[in-house]
């Protein structure tokens, strides 16, 4: 049935049709005429190479070029998709790893920028945003020694006070806060949580779409207006596959882009086209850029599946995870993947028509009202019913039946009788989804008859 | 739920359909234990509802079922009259096979599909490329060599099995493609970033607008099970791979999926299931399927089956 020639180019071969993927790097040098220019770096030809990118023998940079090609990226991303805007208050999620320790190194500078702009003009017009660091302590989840954590938490104290001025505030939170006090022991209730879900990928899983909660509340409790995460190309593709493994083709689209505001704090990854080798080399190559040990344990299960295919596809060709995530780029994105209008007058008006430019247009026929409770995932439109026959039904219906079919899956406990003992583990922003998500569903429908109804006060459901 | 690891335990283990004989297999598609007879019927079961669910053919139509002597053809042509028998489908089956010219792979795949022939009792067509174009790939691949060898036989095979189909006066041609197929097609359009094809792969009927439908009713079907199926029923099928294929991308796909397999047996399914609800937008550019400019088959952009032996 499949082809397995690696040269075919017949149409009816998946190979048929010209290739948009990126060529292979090409290993032989460029063609530039003498030898000196193998020894130079490709983008400013005058300093010694000291590095590759992606590109292999193709992009060699110096030291410089590597860091401002890597800062240009994100640069563009952030004015591209109006990211970042004067009033705003930005919080760095920051795990410690290389991707978050170079987006938070990156934000600093543009803060840094922007600080000595405003210090050196007399119009004091437009205010510099603020920036926050959030780090989440999950080692309530494994098995690491009190002490290693400590030196951890100590190590990143002391680099978000380097990172001054401007100073920035820096959040160390444990993952059990999630859950609001209300007497129980936090840690005791994350175990019983984690423990009751028996599927390995449903608990990675499930950890984090806490970890985004608690990001959340984080953000929303401090006056921050955005959420920065140091998502790169390879986390982004390993993402795509593994969506596309457990059934969320759907819901994908929504989770790859520039932007993503289904949440109550807009969430941005500003280092989306930065490959993770870049990264590393980046984080290699300047010494202030220490990392900190990645305190959480490796991926299993599916996670960790996917995480070995594609280092395994990206052995074989290098530019495979650009390819990924450039495909999965050209779904269709939700109308929430983009940043809400300013209103804001503080924020110069050249901005906000390039935001109006470049914005998506939100495409009022493909948009959904419905979310799964767990992991915030869009929910096809088929859902409805389902949602709305079983309300009120059972005793607690709404969870199982309001949650996408990958969580009913991987999460849920399989025996309905122990759906009741799980809702009360969870913590109440998923709860209150999940109530919310039926009269979601009613709102829609109103939305729709709005222009025929009377009066509201006898209308409301 | 992951896969149990837990030894053997000694005793009867019941089937858990009927509950009365003893489990001979486990399900791959489920993990169930069950029996051979109860196996059978959820196997064929789950095929007559995704042809009716589909609703993939309809009655007094001619189908051709793509012929290769392979197991998921064989098992295919089997099971289909099988169906047609069992629930008056009221459908006339026949077998079609592309005789590509390849000694020693080709030829004794062949012989296979004239035994089901007698086996089964359904008229087989065989079309050569000989007889249609003079050449055989055998010949082809002399000329030529091993680069782009695949190219002429796809384009040769497929307007082939058109030809046949339309000698055979059938109304559709039904193949063998099985869930993990599709499956490891639609991974390796993600990987290779071929967005148009993404959004046809998971199509259980394709070329509607073409002088001959095609479709798939294993989409859902295990390809271990296909297996299964054959093993238990001593079905007559030729297993081995074209000589001419090299190493290629499509195995690292198919490993993966095998890994995949192992630890969440759903997982064929749900990847085919993100194809099916992969938000491609219809204004997206799509590359047109050429049709050739002679004779109205499909062709590729590049090459046209009429030109192609004159650069030979």
């Amino acid at each position: 049935m499949a082809c397995n020639s690696s040269t075919c180019n017949s149409s009816g071969c998946y190979k048929g049709y010209v290739e948009e993927e990126q060529p292979k790097p090409n290993t032989k040098a460029a063609v530039n005429g003498g030898n000196s220019c193998q020894n130079l770096c490709v983008k400013c030809k005058v300093n010694e190479p000291v590095c590759c990118g992606i590109g292999g023998e193709n992009s060699r940079f110096c030291k410089d070029c590597f860091k401002n090609n890597l800062y240009g990226k994100f640069k563009q991303a952030v004015t591209y998709n109006a990211m970042i805007t004067p009033p705003d208050k930005v919080l760095v999620a920051f795990s410690g790893g290389p991707s978050s320790r170079v987006v938070l190194q990156f934000v600093h500078e543009m803060q840094y920028k922007a600080q000595k702009n405003y210090d050196a003009n007399k119009d004091k017009s437009l205010p510099v945003f603020g920036v926050g660091v959030a780090f989440i302590d999950e080692s309530s989840t494994h098995s690491f020694t009190s002490q290693h954590i400590e030196k951890a938490i100590e190590d990143i104290r002391l680099i978000v006070s380097n990172l001054a001025p401007p100073s920035k505030e820096l959040f160390v939170v444990p993952i059990e806060s999630i859950f609001s006090s209300d007497g129980i022991d936090g840690k005791e209730r994350l175990k019983e949580l984690l423990d009751a879900v028996s599927d390995v990928t449903g608990k990675e899983d499930l950890l984090s779409h806490l970890r985004i909660l608690l990001l959340q509340k984080i953000a929303s409790e401090n006056g921050y207006t955005r959420i920065v995460l140091g998502s790169c190309t390879s986390r982004i593709a390993c993402h795509v596959i593994s969506a596309t493994v457990k059934g969320q083709g759907y819901s994908l689209s929504a989770d790859i882009q520039y932007v993503d505001s289904r949440w109550e704090i807009p969430v941005v990854l500003p280092l989306r086209d930065c490959p993770a080798q870049e990264l590393n080399t980046l984080c290699s190559l300047d010494g202030s850029l220490k990392i900190v040990e990645l305190l959480n344990g490796p991926c299993s299960g599916i996670n960790g599946l996917v995480s070995s295919f594609v280092k395994v596809l990206q052995e074989e060709n290098p530019s495979r995870e650009c390819t990924i995530v450039r495909t999965a780029g050209k779904l269709t994105p939700f109308h929430f993947n983009r940043v809400p209008e300013i209103h804001d007058s503080n924020v110069p008006s050249a901005t906000r028509r390039h935001q109006k430019r470049y914005t998506l247009k939100p495409n009022g026929s493909l948009s959904s009202d419905s979310f799964c409770p767990i992991c915030n995932s869009p929910l096809k439109k088929s859902n409805f019913p389902s949602s709305l026959r079983s309300h009120g039904s059972q005793q607690n219906p709404d969870l199982f039946a309001s949650a996408c079919s990958s969580c009913q899956f991987q999460i849920l406990p399989k025996d309905p009788s122990l759906m009741e003992e799980f809702l009360s583990l969870l913590p109440q922003q998923m709860i209150t989804k999940a109530k919310h998500g039926d009269q979601g569903n009613f709102s829609l429908l109103r939305e729709q008859i709005q222009e025929f109804l009377f009066s509201d006060g006898e209308n409301e459901i | 739920m992951e896969a149990d690891s837990k030894p053997k335990k000694s005793g009867a283990r019941l089937c858990c359909v009927c509950n009365q004989n003893r489990a001979a297999l486990k399900r791959p598609k489920t993990l169930e234990q069950i029996c051979r007879e109860c196996f059978y019927a959820v196997f064929e079961e789950e095929i007559h509802q995704v042809i009716l669910e589909n609703q993939l053919f309809k009655p007094g139509e001619r189908i051709a079922i793509g012929a290769s002597g392979g197991k998921d053809s064989t098992v295919l042509a089997y099971v289909l009259s099988e169906l047609n028998r069992r629930h008056n489908y009221g459908l006339d089956l026949f077998l079609l096979s592309v005789d590509e010219g390849i000694t020693g792979y080709r030829d004794d795949s062949l012989e296979t599909v004239k035994r089901n022939e007698l086996q089964y009792g359904l008229p087989l067509k065989i079309v050569s490329y000989k007889d249609l174009y003079g050449w055989t790939m055998d010949e082809i691949v002399k000329m030529i060599g091993l680069k782009n060898n695949c190219t002429f036989c796809g384009v040769f095979r497929r307007q082939a099995l058109d030809r046949g189909a339309a000698l055979l006066k059938v109304d559709k041609v039904a193949t063998g493609h099985n869930a993990d197929d599709i499956a490891e097609t639609v991974l390796l359009n993600i990987l290779r970033g071929d967005i148009a094809r993404l959004s046809r792969c998971t199509s259980i009927i394709t070329g509607e607008d073409g002088p001959i439908p095609r479709c798939k009713p294993f989409k859902y079907t295990y390809e271990k099970e296909i297996v299964m199926y054959a093993y238990f029923k001593k079905l007559d099928y030729f297993s081995t791979e074209c000589i001419y294929s090299p190493n290629a991308y499509r195995g690292f796909a198919r490993e993966f999926i095998k890994d995949l397999e192992r630890i969440r047996p759903r997982a064929i399914l749900d990847i085919i299931k993100s194809g099916e609800d992969f938000r491609i937008s219809t204004t997206t550019k799509m590359p047109e399927q050429g049709t050739c400019e002679r004779c109205g088959y499909i062709s590729s952009q590049v090459t046209d089956a009429f030109t192609l032996p004159d650069t030979l």
